[in-house]
């Protein structure tokens, strides 16, 4: 591999982020106070970017189905998910189970979530998954190799990747948490818009750390700009910790302050996530019916 | 291959249209209104002399500068008053002196507390009577004003500690004639009262004539705390009345915080006097983002730096200086940041830019940006719905200026900011220094060396490194040269209070 | 027959070199005795008569363009020297305390000859002012550590603040004791980093400028000192005016100017400092007695001409 590849990894531009700022600016962000019709097109707007997740080892069948099925009907006044979010063993129940419907079949692969298998084992991971029905695809990032500095073997994984799981939507998580400063996400995430990502995703899920806000405003800076020298958009995708519907109104108001109201739409900005579902749908029945509601009046799945 | 990708697009074209599958046109924020009635704003207020309220022979009226409408009557102080407010501080002062430290603490921590359980209200307040948005008073100016009462609560115990013991054993000043702005009416009366007080001066204070409302209470907070009375003194007026009170004989110590202009007036009616004196004054701060800056970080700076309570700061970052490489980039996410900029009413806890305080301010502003235009300047605003009454001016910004502009040299006190750009660091701190004033700096840099080299050669009294418009109490903040002299916050801002054994 | 003695005119002292004023005008000292008549000796040289008295010697009578070379001097040598490092600053102001102390001798006569003290308090003077550039040079070094805080903000920030010089300050010095009142009033300004232009009266000129050549050689840089001797009446207006001294110290003149007089300078000197903020401090000491002792000398003599400077860094990564 020569040298002049991993100069091409690098944004061409200086790529220094100051964390107090970056972190207060996503803070500030969060202060914006979404009510009435706001909200209520907030709330909506939320859940349609939902790739609705379980990626448990007791993950069964029928749990993938009820899942599929939460994810078409998620309550009152909320549209469907975007995407249901499962481990490629079960690709083919969610394929089932959301035929006919807008909701796409989205499947983790790669060795998810440490990825640390051969690289033969990641492609052929991915290849299962898309020809069991996987229209999406969720792949970690050789965190490792990022972090010894061999930007070559991340990008060029992520290409082969990108080539396994064609034509799904490749979404490539970089696992934010563990990379130490907003820098190296940027960096990352650059190397992974480059080999051809369509979204990047800010984490698995698995580790103490998941997105937050300033994460998110640091992809965004970095999808816009690699729009901005490319012309080719990516899109970014926020999981982990996300359960309340004020948090997720949160992440939109960063993506519509950072983005415009153009991004606030699932071929742009998805959230990974499970449990936000049920709050969505309880602040959705309390903007409705103007009362604050019980815990029994959402189904919790 | 193939085959795999026909049979997904085939999948994929089964599908029905995700009905949210296109964005919105827009996302409008609904109104998110403070309520108003938390003011609890009076028809009428009168002065607070020695710890009793009392009518003033004439009255002015106080508006709300986002609609124009009269929000209260407020007693004008004359002379016959300035003279009873000074004397109750006399009276006052041997027993607040003489009180231990430690009693004095405990009022002024009462104070700190009472006033973060009104905040509420306070912020309310300001924000009725100064136009600033209702974010920042609540976030900001309540937040920090409670801060400074708390942090130098602290202090009063503890003033054998402060300085150097070579300086002796330091003692009050004496009665304090303290006149401050309407840019930040509750925490400049915290600024001033709470060092005074904490050391055990006795103060005569007198809110700008535009934003009289928390000051006065603050009052309220005094009596609820149990300040003896006569400890403080709140007048309200405008120039004559801060004019009596420079000129007043038995006042041992003026403080002020306004414009330059008056600043040096207050300089020249002392001198001789003997009187100690402090000004903080005005400002043109330079901001400067060097190349290899963080640059969307540096571009939020730079809109907290100009457009943090519509520029009506004095440490406004005032003079952007770009570096020539990066001009270009950073103008263009400036531009995008500014179309993100939420003016409006005050109120809503979703605007980031309110009204001008005055018709007055409003009116120099546009004043100003005529000159930018005949200067040459090319003014950029987004297009922004502005109320049809009160006073406004959207978030500006001033291309193609040069250093010899007016815009360039003179403060304007309102959300303009001038653009200018620099090839190397010396000719930035060149350029950046070449200022009358000398009160605050900003530095946008990745490199640390650079940081603390900037830091050294910039004069000015504060410098935000990758940051700007911060504050603390605990934190020092006054300016160099035509920006005043003495300082405000830290502990160094117990130095004007008190006096040095000779 | 004895040799002559050489005759010596004292001449300025500015930007390191020793010119004549621009002007040409001189200023004769006369003897201890005439000169207790020096004021009724100076209204009548005013009124164009000339004293009966031979002078003991010349002074170089400073004016308006001399006050204007000299600021334009300590402009230029204050970026470097405000910038020079405290440790070095230290080195400088003892070694002049070095070479007023190995010149002692000389300075105990001039005093006596000049002034017509005697030897004992002569002596004492010069001791205390060498102590005095002792005191001082051990301050440079100080100063950040006394004057400095780290302040704990509530935030994810680290902030400091600092003493720095104000700039270019004028010291006008009082005439007794001419040696201590300048050693005094010049030390704590040059301290943080200032550079000074010390404006002496006549009266004190021969010490003054004799302790300019102290300065001239302890490795002063050029412009950090100036000394301009003259009437402190004519030169007081255009020190106070001039936009580009940042300071003035006005140490108050006890035997020469009754209150009035003085009530009016000090007025005039902070009326006029408004014009553009300058800072004005008028010093504590009056008499002689004040200037010996240790009230004329501390930290309290240099915070008049210090700027506290406040820095804020982000923390975080």
């Amino acid at each position: 591999m020569s040298p002049g590849i991993d100069e091409a990894l690098t944004p061409p531009f200086d790529l220094h982020i100051d964390a107090v700022a970056l972190r207060a600016r996503a803070a500030e962000l969060g202060t914006r106070s979404i009510k009435n019709d706001s909200k209520r097109l907030g709330l909506a707007r939320a859940m349609s970017m939902i790739d609705l997740t379980t990626l448990e080892g007791a993950d069964t069948a029928e749990r993938v189905r009820r899942l599929c099925v939460r994810a078409q009907r998620p309550g009152t006044g909320l549209p469907p998910a975007a995407a249901v979010c499962v481990y490629p063993r079960l690709v083919p129940v969610a394929r089932r189970a959301l035929e006919g419907s807008p909701v796409r079949v989205c499947a983790v692969s790669s060795g998810f979530p440490a990825g640390q298998v051969p690289l033969g084992i990641k492609l052929e991971d991915t290849r299962a998954a898309v020809e069991d029905g996987a229209e999406e695809i969720d792949i970690v990032i050789a965190r490792g190799s990022l972090l010894a500095g061999d930007f070559t073997r991340v990008h060029d994984e992520v290409a082969a990747l990108k080539e396994a799981a064609s034509p799904a939507c490749l979404k490539v998580i970089l696992e934010t948490g563990e990379l130490g400063s907003f820098e190296q996400i940027a960096h990352a995430a650059w190397i992974a818009c480059i080999a051809g990502a369509d979204f990047v995703k800010t984490s698995t899920g698995k580790v103490a750390v998941n997105s937050t806000p300033a994460t998110a405003l640091c992809l965004l800076h970095v999808v816009r700009d690699y729009h901005a020298h490319t012309g080719r958009e990516v899109g970014v995708k926020c999981a982990g910790g996300i359960r309340t519907a004020k948090e997720a109104l949160h992440y939109l108001v960063l993506v519509h302050e950072t983005m415009g109201p153009s991004w606030l739409v699932q071929s742009r900005f998805r959230i990974g996530a499970s449990s936000l579902v049920d709050d969505l749908a309880r602040q959705m029945l309390k903007l409705d019916g103007g009362r604050y509601v019980g815990s029994d009046d959402v189904v919790q799945d | 291959m193939s085959e795999k990708q026909e049979h997904v697009s085939v999948a994929q074209a089964a599908r029905p249209k995700h009905p949210f599958a296109e964005p919105p046109a827009h996302w409008d924020y609904a109104p998110s209104l403070e309520d108003k009635s938390l003011a609890r704003i009076e028809a009428r207020y009168r002065l607070f002399i020695d710890g009793a309220w009392r009518e003033g022979r004439k009255r002015f009226t106080t508006i709300n500068p986002a609609n124009e409408e009269v929000l209260a009557e407020v007693a004008l102080a004359g002379p016959k008053d300035v003279d009873d407010a000074v004397a109750a501080a006399r009276r006052a002062l041997p027993k607040w002196a003489g009180m231990p430290g430690a009693a004095r603490a405990k009022l002024l921590f009462a104070v700190a507390r009472i006033l973060q359980e009104r905040s509420r209200e306070f912020a309310v307040l300001e924000t009725l009577d100064n136009g600033k948005p209702i974010r920042e008073a609540r976030d900001f100016d309540v937040v920090m004003a409670a801060q400074h009462f708390f942090y130098y609560a602290g202090w009063a115990d503890k003033l054998d500690l402060a300085l150097p013991a070579a300086l002796g054993k330091p003692s009050p000043v004496g009665v304090c004639g303290q006149i401050i702005p309407w840019n930040f009416p509750l925490l400049m009366a915290a600024w001033k009262l709470a060092p005074a007080l904490a050391v055990g001066c006795t103060c005569v204070l007198k809110p700008a004539e535009t934003t009289p409302l928390t000051a006065l209470r603050l009052c309220e907070v005094f009596e609820e705390a149990g300040l003896p009375k006569g400890v403080v003194n709140v007048l309200t007026g405008a120039g004559k009345t801060g004019e009596a009170i420079v000129r007043h004989p038995d006042i041992d110590k003026i403080a002020f915080t306004g414009s330059t202009e008056v600043g040096k007036a207050i300089q020249r009616a002392l001198a001789g006097s003997g009187k100690k004196l402090t000004l903080e004054l005005g400002g043109k701060a330079a901001h400067i983002v060097f190349e290899d800056a963080p640059l969307d970080e540096a571009v939020d700076g730079i809109v907290q730096g100009i457009w943090f309570n519509q520029g009506q700061v004095c440490c406004a970052g005032s003079r952007l200086f770009v570096q020539e490489s990066i001009e270009r980039r950073v103008l263009d996410l400036l531009d995008a940041r500014m179309r993100t900029i939420r003016v409006g009413d005050p109120l809503d806890k979703n605007t980031d830019l309110g009204a001008l305080n005055s018709a007055e301010q409003r009116d120099k502003v546009e004043r100003y940006l005529r000159v930018a235009a005949e200067e040459g300047a090319t003014r950029r605003a987004p297009a922004a719905k502005l109320p049809t009454k009160g006073y406004w001016c959207p978030p500006t910004l001033l291309e193609h200026v040069t250093p010899t502009m007016r815009v360039a040299r003179e403060e304007i006190f309102g959300p303009v900011l001038a653009v200018l750009s620099f090839r190397t660091p010396e000719e930035a701190v060149q350029k950046a220094n070449n200022s009358l004033y000398g009160l605050s700096a900003g530095v946008w840099t990745n490199k640390g060396s650079k940081v603390f080299d900037t830091i050294a050669k910039l004069r000015a009294g504060v410098v935000w490194a990758n940051c700007y418009n911060r504050f603390d109490a605990s934190s020092p903040f006054g300016g160099y040269k035509e920006s005043g002299f003495g300082r405000e916050g830290g502990l160094h801002g117990l130095l004007p209070y008190l006096r040095l054994p000779s | 027959m004895t040799d002559p003695k050489i005759h010596k005119t004292f001449k300025l002292y500015i930007d390191g070199a020793f010119p004549r004023s621009e002007s040409g005008r001189v200023a004769p000292l006369h003897t201890q005795r005439a000169r207790k008549g020096a004021r009724a000796n100076n209204a009548r040289a005013k009124n164009g008569e000339v004293s009966s008295e031979v002078p003991i010697a010349q002074v170089a009578r400073a004016s308006r363009k001399d006050l204007r070379n000299a600021v334009q001097g300590a402009r230029r040598a204050f970026a470097s020297w405000s910038t020079s490092s405290a440790y070095l600053r230290g080195q400088i102001l003892y070694r002049m305390a070095e070479m007023l102390d190995h010149r002692s001798s000389a300075f105990v006569d001039a005093l006596v000859h000049f002034e017509g003290c005697s030897a004992a308090v002569a002596k004492r003077e010069v001791e205390v002012s060498a102590t005095r550039l002792l005191f001082y040079a051990g301050c440079c070094d100080k100063l950040t550590q006394l004057l400095g805080t780290v302040n704990p903000v509530a935030g994810p920030y680290f902030n400091f603040s600092m003493p720095e010089a104000s700039g270019v300050i004028a010291a006008l010095t009082p005439s007794r004791p001419s040696l201590l009142g300048l050693v005094s009033s010049l030390a704590p300004i040059l301290v943080p980093g200032n550079t000074v232009v010390c404006v002496v009266p006549t009266q004190a000129a021969p010490i003054a400028l004799d302790f300019a050549e102290v300065i001239a050689t302890s490795d002063v840089p050029p412009g950090v000192v100036q000394i301009l001797s003259g009437e402190r009446e004519e030169l007081v207006p255009h020190v106070a005016t001039h936009r580009d001294l940042d300071g003035c110290l006005l140490c108050v003149e006890d035997a020469a100017i009754d209150a009035d007089t003085r009530h009016r300078e000090r007025q005039l000197v902070e009326a006029e400092a408004a014009d553009h903020v300058k800072r004005v401090h008028v010093a504590e000491a009056v008499t002689s007695k004040d200037w010996l002792e240790g009230r004329a000398q501390g930290l309290g003599w240099i915070l008049p001409f210090v700027e506290i400077k406040t820095a804020w860094h982000s923390m975080g990564r």
